[in-house]
This record gives C-alpha cells, structure tokens and sequence, in this order.
C-alpha cells in the first residue's frame, strides 16, 4: 500500500494559503472594528484604516495564489474526472449558500414591506414609508439594467457555445460582450445611486433597499472579476472542448447574480415601490 | 506561459506525483499547513479541547457566584479582569459578558469543532474508504477560519463592550441590546467572530457533502454508509443552509451599529423582533447540527458492543434527515413570548411536537439494537448508555416547552436552561466523550484507562445531574435565567448546582489524567481493538491509520444486509 497511488482522487501537498487567508481574514476585520470604533483604541485607532486594508490585501494574495494553484495542477493532470465532479459540486452548494445568504435580506423586505410600522415617524404604517419622498421609477434605469443582465446571461451562453464547438474566436467575443455587459450593469447602477431620491438608512427602505442591491451590486462584481480571469485565461490558450470547468463555475455565478436581481428587480423596484411617487 | 489549449489531452495516463504518500511532513509544515483530514481533525479536537476548557472554567466563575443569594465574587472578578476597581454596574455588565462567552464558545468553538471538524474529519473518510477529504486545502482554511473567530471573540472582551468590557448581550445577540445596547468595539469583534467561524463551518459543510456524496468506495451505497456519515451529510445540509442567514442578520447587526441603516431600531420603523426570526431560523437548525453528529457517533458504538447491525437502519437514516427538514420549519417557538399570534403559535407547537416522532425512532431504536444483543460494557457503551438517559430527560422537557401555553411561563427561565444543557452538555457532550473514548486509540495508537474511563464516567453522570437536575425546579419556582443574584427561596438548589459542578470538574480532571496515562503508559493500540462488533471500515486499517490510508480503494461486497 505504501507509497502508490491507485486512485483519480487528488492527494495535496502542504500549502500556507489556508493559514494566511484566516488569519488575513480576522486582520481585515479587526482592523475594521477599530476604523469604526478610532477613539475605544487610543493612538492606534487612526491605524484601524490600514490594519483593514493589509488583511484586504492578504486576502487578496491569498485568492490570487490559491486559484493559481488549481489552474496550474488542472494543467498537471490532478484535476481527473472526479475531481472534476468535486469542483461542480463545490460550487453548486457554494451557490446554495449564497441564496441563502439573500434569503435573509428578503426576508427582511417582505417584513417591512408588508408590515410596515405603524409607531415610527418615518413610517406613518405605509410602504415605502412616509420618509420616502419618491422612489425610481423601476421601469426606468432598472428595467434596463434587468435587460442588459438578461443579455449577458445570452452572451455567456454564446461564449460557452463556441467554447464547446471549438471556437476560440467566438469564445472570445462572447466573453468581452458579457464582461461589458457586466460593467456597464454596474455603472448604470452606481449612477443610480448617486441619483437615488433617498439617502443611506434611516428608514427600513433605504436600509434593506441599499443593503439588498448593494450586496447583489457586490457579487455583479466578483462575477465580472471572474469573467476577467476567464477571458485572460482563454488569451493564454486554456479551456478545451472537454475540460474548461473554470468557465462553467463563472458562468453558473453569473447566472445566480442574473436571477438574484431577476427577484429585486420584481420585489424590490416594482413591487416594493408600489404607490410611491416616482423620482 | 507555455500551455496551449491540448495541455490537457496530455494527462490521459497515470500522473506519476513526485511526492512520497507515506512521507510526513516536517512539524511547521504538518501542522500549520496542513492538508491531511486526520491532521487537521486532530487540530480541530485538540482546538475543541482547548475551547472548551475556557467555556468551562467561566461557567465555574458562574456556578460560584450563584452558590448563595447576594453578589459574591463578581465584584472581584470585574476588578481583576478590568485591571482597576469596577463599578457596581460594571460588575454586573461582566455577568452578561460571562453567558454571552460561555455560550458563543461551547456551541461554535467546542461542540462544532469537536464533533463535525474533529470527529468528521476523521472518520467520514475512514468509513466511507476515502484517501482524504474531497478538498484538504479548503478543509485547513476552515480549521484556521475556526481558530480566527475564537481570537476575534477573545479579543471582544479586552475592550469596551457599553456598560464595561466585552460584549454582554448572550449568545443570541439580540438587538436592540447588541445594537444601541453596546456601544463600543467588543460588540463587533464579537458579531465578526461568527462571520469568520461561520464562513470557516460554510466551508467544511462544502467539503463533507462533497466527500460523502463522491468519494464512496467502490460498492457502498448511500444506503450502505455507516450512521454516523448520514449524520454528518444532514448536519452539513443543515450548515450550509442555516449559517448564510445568520451573516445577513448579524450583517444587519453590523450596519445598524455603525452605518445608520434601521434594520432592528423601531426609530426607523426597524423591528427588534425580525432579528430573533432570523437568528433562530439559523438558531433552530443549529441546535440539531451540535445533535445529530451525536447521534451518529451513539448509533456506531450501540452497535459495535451490542455486536448487532443498528435496529432499523434505514429508519435511523432517514428519522435523521426528517429532524432536519423538519428544523428549518420550528424556529418561532424560540419565540413564544414576543407577542406571536394564537394561531401561529398553535402551528409552532404542532411543527415542534412532530420532531418527537423521529427522535423517538432514534431512542427506541438504539434500544431495539441493545435488546437481545450480547452486550458488552466497555467505556464508550456506558458513555452511549449515559447518552440516551439523559439526552431523553433532555428531549421529554422539550415536548414540555414546545407548548406555547406552558413556555409563556417557562420561557427565560431555568427550567429552559435545564432543558437544553441536558441535550447538549449531557446529550451532545456526554457523546463526545463517548466517541473519543470509541475512537482515541484509534486516532492516537494508544489505549486509554478503562477503569478511568468508567470511574469518569460516573463522576460525571452525579455531578452533571446534580447542576441540571435542580434547575428544573428552580424554572417551575420562577427563577429567571441570566442573572447574578436571586432571592433566598431558590438558594438551596442553586447550592445543590455548585456543588455538582465541582464534582463534574473532578471528572474533567479524570479526562486529563487518563489522557496523559494513555500517552505515558498506554499499551499499543490494535488495528480493531473492539472486535468483532466493530464492523465499519476504519477497523480495518492500523492505529494510528498510515498518513494516507486507501492508497487502494476497498471495495464493499454485496451482503444483502446492512
């Protein structure tokens, strides 16, 4: 038994991303405690700010360097058919996680939505509430945004489609199609934030409003870095017909982020504004 | 770079690897990099230890306290710990920051790491015949993210948490106490604490479903797998499902605090009570995920010295993903006294008492097993034995409290606290020292002490029903729960409690002791020291198993039974 290896199951070397990524983590966000608490930490407290940024940037490292290593052991030959099928697997549940994770910010809509408040001043018992002077007009720059999300969700497909029939070109234009797509989705919706008729918190729309499309704004944001590494990875000759699982995980996030705004889009902008005067 | 897109197509043959399986590596490489499912199940018990320790030792600082009526020793332990003299209201801030740390620290940082990190990291792989983990570098970050959460919710109590040092809102983190109740950074170390913990648990449950669902050895089918890998894919399902809406919640917590949004402050038309539906729908789910690994590890050793196959074993299997669909649909009778309408408080109690059905299968199955076994008691069948007395009592008063009638004078009381430390400190710990004692040799090559073993475990049957037991009258005479001080009618079970937690300490110590005699003067351990009982996989393999085990699958033959 000693020695020898007689299954396709993927054996690790040692590795010290796994250590410097947790402890980046806890950096990054001790550091953030203390950017927002300055005057509890004395003459460290101006420090909060850069103690964030170093473990931000461990992060960083650590992301970069890990994926690294499994594009070069892909291309070693490590990554066998059930490997492979543990990679489809990781990130399907890791995308069930993430619906979770929006659950609870629904969850909280739905309850300020359809029990509104009837104490709060800001509130008045109506959704939006009183403190909302106008709302967006959903069909406006959001029904765009639904289209131009939607027609990124057609372009990776395109992308995928070449890819799989062997056609590099094709590849290539449907990746920088969606990756702008992409792009502009995200100024369109930084725009509307810097025209919102309401400002940040203070209300239960404004809090769940921003906090919902901005942690939808947040994963817009690693979908597209993703599709980035794709495209650099598809200029340096990788992905085949067969075996081009890095372009199917990035496809399937991007499809998750389309659905997400798909829900905020309908219960958000329409549905959530309903009856407000429009901005 | 020189890849072309047929670098692929190239690997078709065996790849050779130039690393040694049997080698291990040097000791800062080993343990800090580690990507081994025993090493680093090794680190997460040996973590668990450590934290449990600590939750220990501050549930000791509490049962002293309440010894007698009156303020005693809290006083002093706020001068101490502060470093100056503490006001009054300080002390009493340190009483909070004492249940908030007992509580975040026994269920995230010892029951956790020890029965899912620790014990599934060792043996899901080792039943199923799997070489490792499906992912051993991610299976390392989730070791250390672990590690992250308990610095950041060490460091919650060295600074100001509100009224004094660290953060005093209990393990729930209810707002608006853990909002504009505690200013101050100890409150958002503590609320980062459980990001990182819980993006590390994400993680593992990733990687245990993964595993247990593509790494089988050739012929076990999931109806084949050993009970204790059904418990730990439920309690991953239950992981990966229930964390990611306690981050959004303990996220709103985080922005409510620090960037003006209105989630949980009624000022804003926010409501305080969202918050408790969404921490007790992860809440609930988490309860089950410290259990059910329990019941898996009950389930081995029930039928290991019974020397039968377990009773009912698909039953077993599927009452086990029953509690937890099931759990995902009760989280409001956590809730019972937040002003919940009648109705949905009648839903609440019935979801609640169908959970009864499926852990009665379990009990009365784990008897079924034992009857007309040939029984043998060695130390982790009278731990199992201790496991289903107690985890019983625990689960008969939960039927009691499911009730919304009853709990609207039971909630926040004792008999509450009673009720849930006889499931999880006597139901979920008593099993996790039944499963060490099960499973030491094999993961340290020596054996321990039976007759410490034994002598441990009485000790601690008398000490932990002499803290629980009395609690259940304290509950039903009204003594609230979370305070330092109460009035002289509970004094005399509350001086019964104290004294039972000394002796459950006495038998701590008998751990120890008998960890220390098995690596000093314990005999080597045999592959299946159990014997023929033993029939799961990693009783085929030596202990301590080789670095890599499986290097050839095994395969399971078709036997026609379980």
């Amino acid at each position: 038994m000693a020695g020898t290896k007689n299954h396709d199951y993927h054996i690790l070397p040692t590795d010290p991303w796994p250590l410097i990524g947790a402890m980046s983590a806890v950096t990054m966000t001790s550091g953030g405690v203390v950017a927002m608490h300055p005057d509890a930490f004395g003459s460290f407290g101006p420090m909060g700010k850069y103690m964030f940024l170093l473990g931000a940037l461990g992060l960083v490292l650590t992301f970069f360097s890990w994926f690294s290593n499994i594009v070069r052991e892909a291309h070693a030959g490590d990554h066998t058919p059930v490997v492979q099928l543990h990679l489809r697997y990781g990130m399907i549940l890791f995308i069930a996680s993430e619906v979770m994770f929006f659950v609870g910010w629904f969850w909280s809509w739905f309850d300020f939505s359809l029990f509104p408040s009837q104490l709060a001043e800001v509130v008045g018992g109506q959704f939006p509430p009183k403190g909302i002077e106008a709302v967006m007009d959903p069909f406006d720059l959001p029904l765009l945004n639904t289209l131009i999300l939607l027609c990124s969700g057609t372009t990776v497909t395109w992308a995928h489609h070449s890819l799989i029939h062997g056609d590099r070109e094709g590849l290539k234009k449907g990746l920088w199609l969606t990756i702008a797509l992409g792009a502009l989705f995200s100024c369109i919706q930084a725009y509307e934030y810097a025209h919102a008729p309401f400002g940040f918190g203070g209300n239960t729309y404004s809090s769940a409003f921003y906090m919902a499309t901005g942690f939808h704004g947040a994963h817009v944001l690693i979908g597209t870095i993703f599709l980035i590494v794709c495209l650099i990875r598809t200029y340096k000759g990788h992905f085949t017909p067969r075996q081009h699982f890095g372009f199917e995980a990035a496809a399937w996030y991007w499809h998750f982020v389309d659905v997400v705004w798909l829900f905020l889009f309908v219960v958000v902008y329409i549905w959530g504004g309903w009856g407000a005067p429009i901005h | 770079m020189a890849t072309t897109a047929d670098t692929f197509q190239a690997h078709a043959e065996p790849h050779d690897h130039d690393h040694d399986h049997d080698h291990k590596p040097a000791f800062f490489a080993r343990w800090f990099m580690s990507t081994n499912h025993k090493d680093i199940g090794t680190m997460y018990l040996i973590f668990a230890i450590f934290a449990g320790v600590i939750g220990g030792a501050i549930s000791g600082i509490m049962r002293l306290e309440l010894a007698e009526p009156g303020i005693q020793y809290l006083q002093w332990w706020a001068n101490f710990l502060g470093g100056k003299e503490a006001t009054f209201d300080e002390a009493l801030h340190l009483w909070n920051v004492l249940i908030t740390a007992h509580g975040l620290i026994m269920v995230f940082f010892l029951v956790m790491p020890a029965v899912i990190g620790g014990f599934g990291n060792w043996f899901v792989p080792l039943m199923i015949g799997a070489p490792d983990m499906a992912f051993p570098r991610m299976n390392n970050i989730s070791f250390w993210l672990t590690v992250a959460g308990f610095i950041s919710l060490m460091a919650s109590s060295l600074v100001p948490g509100g009224t004094g040092q660290g953060a005093g809102v209990g393990w729930t983190v209810y707002a608006p106490l853990s909002t504009y109740g505690s200013q101050g950074p100890a409150m958002d170390f503590a609320i980062f604490s459980l990001h990182l913990a819980g993006a590390g648990s994400i993680l593992g449950a990733i990687n245990f479903i993964t595993t247990i669902f593509n790494m089988r050895a050739p012929g076990m089918t999931l109806h084949k797998m050993p009970l204790f890998v059904w418990s730990v894919l439920v309690t991953a399902f239950l992981l990966l499902l229930a964390l990611p809406v306690l981050a959004a919640a303990i996220t709103m917590l985080l922005t409510d605090r620090n960037f003006g949004t209105t989630f949980f402050d009624p000022a804003g038309g926010g409501d305080p009570v969202l918050y408790q539906h969404l921490f007790w729908f992860f809440g609930h789910p988490e309860v089950y995920i410290m259990i059910l690994p329990a019941f898996g590890i009950i389930s081995q050793i029930i039928a290991t010295f019974s020397k039968k196959p377990v009773f009912g074993y698909l039953g077993m299997a599927y009452a086990m993903v029953a509690i937890g669909v099931v759990g995902f649909i009760v989280w409001a009778h956590h809730m019972y006294t937040t002003g919940l309408s009648v109705d949905t408080k009648m839903y609440f109690t019935a979801a609640t008492m169908v959970i009864a059905v499926p852990t009665g299968v379990k009990i009365f199955s784990w008897i079924a097993t034992m009857w007309g076994g040939s029984l043998e008691f060695k130390s982790p069948m009278v731990w199992a034995i201790g496991f289903i007395f107690l985890f019983t009592v625990g689960g008969v008063t939960g039927v009691v409290l499911a009730n919304g009638g009853v709990d609207d004078n039971l909630h926040d009381t004792y008999y509450v606290v009673a009720h849930f430390h006889y499931v999880l400190s006597l139901g979920a710990v008593t099993a996790l020292f039944a499963g060490f004692y099960y499973w030491f040799p094999k993961m340290s090559g020596r054996m321990h002490s039976e007759f410490l073993s034994h002598l441990q475990f009485w000790v601690f049957f008398v000490g932990v029903n002499l803290i629980f037991f009395p609690m259940h009258f304290l509950g039903l005479q009204g003594m609230p729960r979370r305070y330092p001080d109460y009035t002289a009618a509970y004094a005399h079970w509350n001086e019964v409690a104290t004294f039972g937690y000394q002796i459950m300490a006495v038998s701590v110590g008998l751990f120890f002791l008998n960890v220390i005699y098995a690596f000093t003067m314990g005999r080597k351990a045999e592959g299946n020291y159990w014997g023929e009982g033993a029939t799961t996989l990693e009783w085929t393999l030596s202990s301590p198993p080789p670095f890599h085990q499986y290097e050839t699958l095994p395969v399971i033959e078709d036997k026609g039974h379980h």
